[in-house]
């Protein structure tokens, strides 16, 4: 590092700092032997641990979670392959236009979202919610992340392998499969992850569309009421933490790893 | 496959008949994500729309058109609390808004300029607490910020002060920073793009033409990277003005914002169609402020291009 670059690195450390001391800190109290999060930390324990996982209904709100995770990172994975390959491989018409529609949830505010769609579902349809509509929502703002990492990867590769796939006399649906899949394949895993921890992590819209069913950080919600339930709170944030960290972590990695490899385009 | 059978064969020639062009089968695969954003998000917006024009009588909803609700919201003499909660969580928003951008564009420009190995593990690094919880995020501030919080008991034990201070937490501050910290890497990123594009040999030719590194960057870095900060101004400004989780965490009731009284309305409140007009127009209020501001932006692009 020469000497002209340093003041900048030390902003940039600073800037970490800043941004991950808020994220460590559920981790260090969780640890801690007491009742609230205060200096002077007094000693080691993991007994917050142990006794989250008794809780019966955290239990249930994971399962939720886990279930409306799995569901909303394999269909908006869907969602985002079918738009970034027309966006990718077709010259349409008014192609912006369209690209920005798919991605306007990414910039409106959740809770309007969220409440259009319980306006929809409650006043006009008269349907019940329920986690499908929870699912719903999550697909909705996972589709523009999903398809924003495809097209990405999609505009990364040689056109000319499908071109030939095509010439050899393979039709296109196998083509897909055979070539176009197997290639983009850093960048579904890469979506599917980004997806499952959108949706694991998502609040404003479970709040306003789930039924009687949380999710949880629904249920994290309910407990921050609750001032002795604090280090339970605090053990099960600190593991939310830990596992979207590292699927994040490893979808990031293997996405742009994936970038660095691919032979650049013609 | 050529071993593809009569079926598949039959199939595709159906298929191909009815895509005759390219293009449709384009749209044909675009159809399936646009009509669910139509359905799940276009419509739904429209309904909210339709709701504001109706009024709430009682468990009932009279479909009567009436511009009550949007003459509740902009009747300050009478009902302040809409268009005050309105112009405050556009303060802080901007506040938080500006605040991000200060922060982003150093580490943008360290990233893009200065670090040369291990590019990729710097950019996770700052983008993944991004994708991890908000609610959990913005807990942890009011853990900091709090009475008996990290800062107050740390600042204690380290006898800097004897009672604790009570201006950090629920206030627009405490909104503010809390904001600040949740956006600020989602901000780096389409700076640190635009900055990343700029081509190198315009830096160079400015240095040779004899500018100082300063004027160099105002000539020539700045005006390159500009693209990149207003679109992270958008990406953090527009969502942050209709937050909910922030401000009912750490806000208090100073820190209320817009958000809470919407969810108010649709909950406790059960005035839906109060509701569903607020939503309307802080929406209409957000995209006229984000119009004029491009607009602003184009004017004095032309201004400074006839210079």
């Amino acid at each position: 590092m020469r000497m002209r670059g340093l003041p900048l690195f030390v902003y940039a450390i600073l800037f970490l700092v800043f941004i991950y001391v808020p994220v460590l800190l559920l981790p260090l109290f969780s640890l801690n032997d007491g009742q609230y999060v205060a200096f002077p930390i007094k000693a080691l324990t993991f007994k917050w641990y142990g006794e989250m996982f008794d809780a019966s209904q955290l239990q249930r709100a994971l399962m939720n979670s886990v279930k409306v995770g799995i569901a909303v990172a394999i269909v908006s994975t869907l969602f985002g392959m079918l738009a970034s390959l027309s966006f990718t491989r077709y010259k349409l018409r008014a192609k912006t236009a369209l690209n920005g529609f798919i991605l306007l949830p990414l910039v409106i505010p959740s809770i309007i979202l969220g409440i259009a769609l319980l306006v929809i579902l409650r006043q006009f349809l008269d349907a019940s919610l329920s986690l499908w509509t929870v699912g719903a929502a999550h697909v909705l703002i996972c589709t523009p992340f999903a398809m924003l990492v495809l097209i990405a990867r999609l505009e990364g590769f040689d056109r000319s392998l499908e071109e030939a796939s095509l010439d050899l006399g393979e039709n296109r649906f196998m083509t897909f499969f055979r070539v176009t899949l197997p290639l983009a394949l850093p960048g579904v895993v890469s979506s599917v992850l980004i997806s499952f921890t959108t949706s694991f992590d998502e609040f404003v819209l479970a709040f306003f569309l789930s039924s009687s069913e949380p999710t949880l950080p629904l249920y994290i919600y309910g407990q921050l009421r609750f001032p002795q339930k604090l280090p339970q709170v605090l053990a099960l944030g600190s593991c939310i933490i830990a596992v979207s960290f590292i699927l994040i972590a490893f979808a990031e990695w293997y996405r742009r790893r994936g970038l660095a490899t691919t032979p650049a385009k013609a | 496959m050529a071993s593809a059978g009569g079926q598949g064969n039959s199939v595709s020639r159906w298929w191909g008949r009815r895509m005759r062009s390219d293009n449709a089968r384009g749209y044909a695969l675009l159809s399936p994500t646009f009509f669910s954003v139509l359905l799940m998000m276009a419509l739904p917006l429209i309904a909210v729309f339709v709701l504001s024009f109706w009024t709430q009588k009682g468990f009932k909803i009279d479909t009567a058109f009436t511009t009550a609700n949007y003459e509740t919201f902009l009747n300050y003499s009478e009902k302040p609390i809409y268009l005050t909660l309105t112009l405050r969580s556009l303060e802080m928003s901007l506040t938080a808004t500006i605040v991000v951008l200060l922060l982003a564009f150093p580490m943008a420009y360290f990233l893009a300029f200065r670090v040369t190995k291990r590019k990729v593990l710097w950019l996770i690094l700052i983008t993944v607490p991004f994708w991890t919880s908000y609610l959990l995020r913005v807990f942890s501030w009011k853990l900091i910020l709090g009475y008996d919080g990290v800062i107050n008991t740390g600042l204690k034990s380290l006898g800097l002060i004897d009672e604790p201070l009570t201006f950090l937490l629920y206030n627009k501050l405490a909104v503010t920073i809390t904001l600040a910290h949740s956006w600020v890497a989602f901000a780096v990123l389409p700076i640190y793009v635009s900055l990343e594009k700029i081509d190198r040999s315009l830096l160079e030719a400015a240095a040779d033409l004899g500018d100082s590194p300063f004027r160099r960057f105002w000539r020539v870095t700045f005006p390159l990277a500009l693209p990149g900060l207003i679109s992270a101004g958008l990406l953090v400004f527009i969502p942050t003005v209709g937050d909910y989780v922030t401000p009912s965490l750490v806000g208090g009731t100073d820190g209320i914002m817009i958000g809470s009284i919407i969810q108010t309305l649709f909950g406790k409140v059960n005035n839906a169609p109060l509701g569903a007009a607020t939503s309307v127009m802080m929406m209409t209020i957000v995209t006229l402020l984000v119009c004029l501001f491009l607009g602003g932006v184009q004017v004095l692009k032309k201004l400074s291009a006839r210079v």
